[in-house]
């Protein structure tokens, strides 16, 4: 385990989740292909500590978040958070774990109720974990709770009568979080909180997301393909590439010294705001491959634009190994990083 | 040195919408001028509901009337004649042909039911009088030129066989068969992944080189506009708050709107952070509504250093190296601290 010392919160090992392709007969019959969505992860995460997932699109680090909450059934590996295996679980105990573990989602629109009053999406959570009843006695205690809420979120107590169409994208999203934050989790996956948000509201996003991780104490998987947003918020990060991590390290080491060739392209290419920065932009060819027939060997050797791609590259997965104290890579040539 | 006489100017831009239920009208775009000179590549920069792609989409009169209209006063010309007054026929010949125009979303922008050689060659079949034959052979060479592999196979393809990317590179393609003199790219990466942004960015930058067009870049990104633009505009309720050359932008923004911006930004090249994060800049509040922007500077409710002038007196886009009104030049803000630079003491 990474860091040794301290025990995890969470952990994942060799999780893989695949998805049936398309199917022979116009939608009917067996499935032909698998999309390897997943396909053998493994982190772990600290208490009161925050890990990066980065990749691109069709990467697996959305389904890699929703498969450790068991939102998606993953096909394989092992989760435990505190110790308890998630993936053993019943129903009746997996529902007492989820108050323990949340998700925020990218669209906050798309993810409230656009019948539901902010107060009664507040409320509803605490009806259904047994924390305060939505009826008599137990009314004045929700009310306090969702008060509370959206105090600690940064919104007005009148927010509470208000509908999901009658708020912006940065007030919608911290809806999303205080629904979230309303069953007192402790971890917390963060499934691009800020990508559709304006610039100045994405910071304000992101300095609350900090408060309450120091406030609360939070565990985050935060998940997010914009690396300056994720150097901003995360402890370790880790890289995924169709469906494996290439690479995963503690931020200050990933950000300073990459060693997977994919880790240093991405890091190139994101445009930094200075028109005098002097930058060697690696502009990688092609697109990324489909997660149905990913390349032999090294699934990034098509695009790798490393000079000694060589024929073990084409051959030979390499694995993901320890590369430098506490900083894994899955290249055959990460001691002679880009 | 004499300045080239622009190829578009705008003056005292303002389209508006009446918006349903009648709760009043939408002053999208609110007074905004601008000019973009030849082979330039000029960045419109502001945050959702701040008029740029409306600015973008009033230079080719393709704003729906109604809701929406340009309002008398409005002066757009482009090599000298006013597009605001162009007959429908005149106005043909100028959109797609001598002014194009890529949209953020190439999968919307695009017909699904056609395919992309078809939807390349159009522009030349109509503009360009070409016949089909030619046409399909242009709309080749155009799809070799923005580097999709296979071409003469590629062009029989429609657009869901494509990637994200690809798809871009298709609507490149199309905006460029004419060889305009201006491209209005709108957003033209923000819906794609950080790799192939770069590969459109790069084919954007050498495709201006060859063609020596104008580029008129529309983006939320201030690390995209830093990287590509030669001078840059930004958009705040409806109005250009401030206009300067990229490098004079980012070294000395003036306007607080642009300081704030710049400083919300999470960035790579920035210390690392460490555990005890330093919190990022963030303007607070949010854009106020279209129907009812604020007195005064638009800006001020959001604003750490307003006082009671900025409450009560709209500022005009001032000139910060005399502190005078004037044409659209060098760097311009609209905010007083330009005139009463004192005031701008250290933020709280």
């Amino acid at each position: 385990m990474p860091g040794g010392g301290r025990p995890s919160l969470v952990a994942v090992q060799d999780l893989v989740k695949h998805f049936p392709g398309e199917r022979a007969w116009f939608g009917l019959g067996r499935p032909r292909t698998v999309v390897r969505a997943v396909d053998g992860v493994s982190f772990a995460i600290q208490a009161g500590q925050t890990l990066g997932l980065v990749g691109e699109s069709g990467c697996g680090k959305s389904t890699t978040g929703r498969a450790i909450l068991r939102l998606v059934e993953p096909d394989g590996g092992r989760v435990t958070i505190d110790g308890l295996d998630v993936l053993t679980l019943g129903p009746r105990e997996l529902r007492s774990l989820r108050r323990r573990m949340q998700i925020v989602f990218q669209d906050p629109y798309g993810s409230l109720n656009p019948r539901m009053t902010v107060r009664q999406m507040l409320v509803e959570p605490l009806v259904i974990h047994r924390i305060a009843t939505g009826a008599s006695a137990g009314a004045a205690d929700a009310e306090r709770r969702v008060a509370a809420l959206l105090d600690e979120v940064g919104l007005n107590a009148t927010f509470g009568r208000s509908y999901p169409h009658e708020l912006s994208g940065g007030q919608r999203q911290r809806v999303g979080i205080a629904r979230a934050l309303s069953v007192e989790p402790e971890f917390l996956v963060l499934d691009e909180p800020v990508s559709a948000l304006d610039v100045s509201v994405q910071a304000q996003v992101l300095n609350l997301l900090a408060e309450l991780q120091e406030r609360r104490r939070l565990t985050y998987l935060f998940i997010a393909h914009d690396l300056a947003v994720v150097k901003h918020i995360a402890d370790e990060v880790a890289v995924m590439y169709l469906g494996k991590i290439v690479e995963r390290a503690p931020a200050g080491v990933l950000y300073a010294a990459p060693r997977h060739p994919y880790t240093t392209s991405l890091l190139s290419a994101v445009p930094v705001p200075d028109p005098t920065a002097q930058r060697h932009r690696i502009v990688l060819a092609g697109d990324v491959p489909s997660p149905v027939r990913p390349p032999a060997g090294c699934p990034f050797h098509p695009r790798c634009p490393h000079p000694k791609k060589n024929d073990r590259c084409r051959t030979e997965p390499p694995a993901l190994r320890e590369v430098a104290p506490g900083q894994l890579a899955a290249c055959h040539f990460a001691d002679d990083p880009l | 040195m004499t300045e080239p006489s622009p190829l578009l100017r705008v003056r005292d831009l303002k389209t508006y919408f009446v918006t349903e239920h009648g709760s009043g009208t939408a002053r999208a775009v609110d007074g905004v001028s601008f000019d973009v000179r030849p082979g330039e590549t000029l960045g419109i920069v502001g945050e959702s509901g701040c008029g740029k792609t409306v600015t973008s989409l009033s230079i080719l009169r393709l704003i729906p009337e109604p809701p929406g209209h340009i309002r008398p006063g409005s002066f757009i010309e482009f090599e000298g004649r006013n597009i605001l007054t162009l007959e429908p026929r005149e106005l043909r010949a100028v959109r797609g042909n001598q002014i194009a125009m890529i949209f953020q979303e190439p999968m919307t922008s695009l017909n699904p039911v056609f395919t992309v050689g078809d939807q390349i060659a159009e522009a030349a079949i109509v503009h360009q009088h070409l016949t089909s034959a030619a046409a399909r052979r242009r709309a080749i060479e155009m799809l070799q030129l923005v580097g999709i592999p296979d071409p003469a196979e590629r062009v029989d393809h429609y657009p869901h066989q494509m990637s994200g990317g690809m798809r871009q590179r298709v609507m490149i393609a199309m905006a460029l068969v004419c060889h305009p003199k201006l491209l209005i790219a709108d957003e033209p990466t923000t819906a794609l992944d950080v790799t192939i942004q770069a590969q459109i960015l790069e084919l954007l930058e050498r495709l201006q080189a060859e063609l020596g067009m104008a580029v008129m870049l529309i983006t939320h990104d201030l690390g995209v506009v830093a990287g590509t633009a030669d001078r840059v505009v930004v958009m705040y309720a409806g109005q250009v708050v401030e206009q300067a050359s990229t490098v004079e932008l980012f070294a000395r923004p003036l306007h607080p709107y642009t300081e704030g911006l710049l400083a919300s930004v999470p960035r790579l090249d920035a210390p690392q952070q460490g555990r005890a994060r330093g919190r990022l800049h963030s303007i607070p509040g949010q854009v106020p509504a279209a129907t009812a922007w604020p007195d005064g500077c638009r800006f001020h409710p959001r604003c750490p250093y307003a006082w009671d002038r900025c409450r009560a007196e709209e500022p005009p886009l001032l000139d910060a190296n005399e502190g005078r009104e004037g044409e659209p030049g060098t760097h311009r803000a609209r905010c007083w601290l330009v005139a009463e630079p004192q005031r701008r003491t250290a933020r709280p």
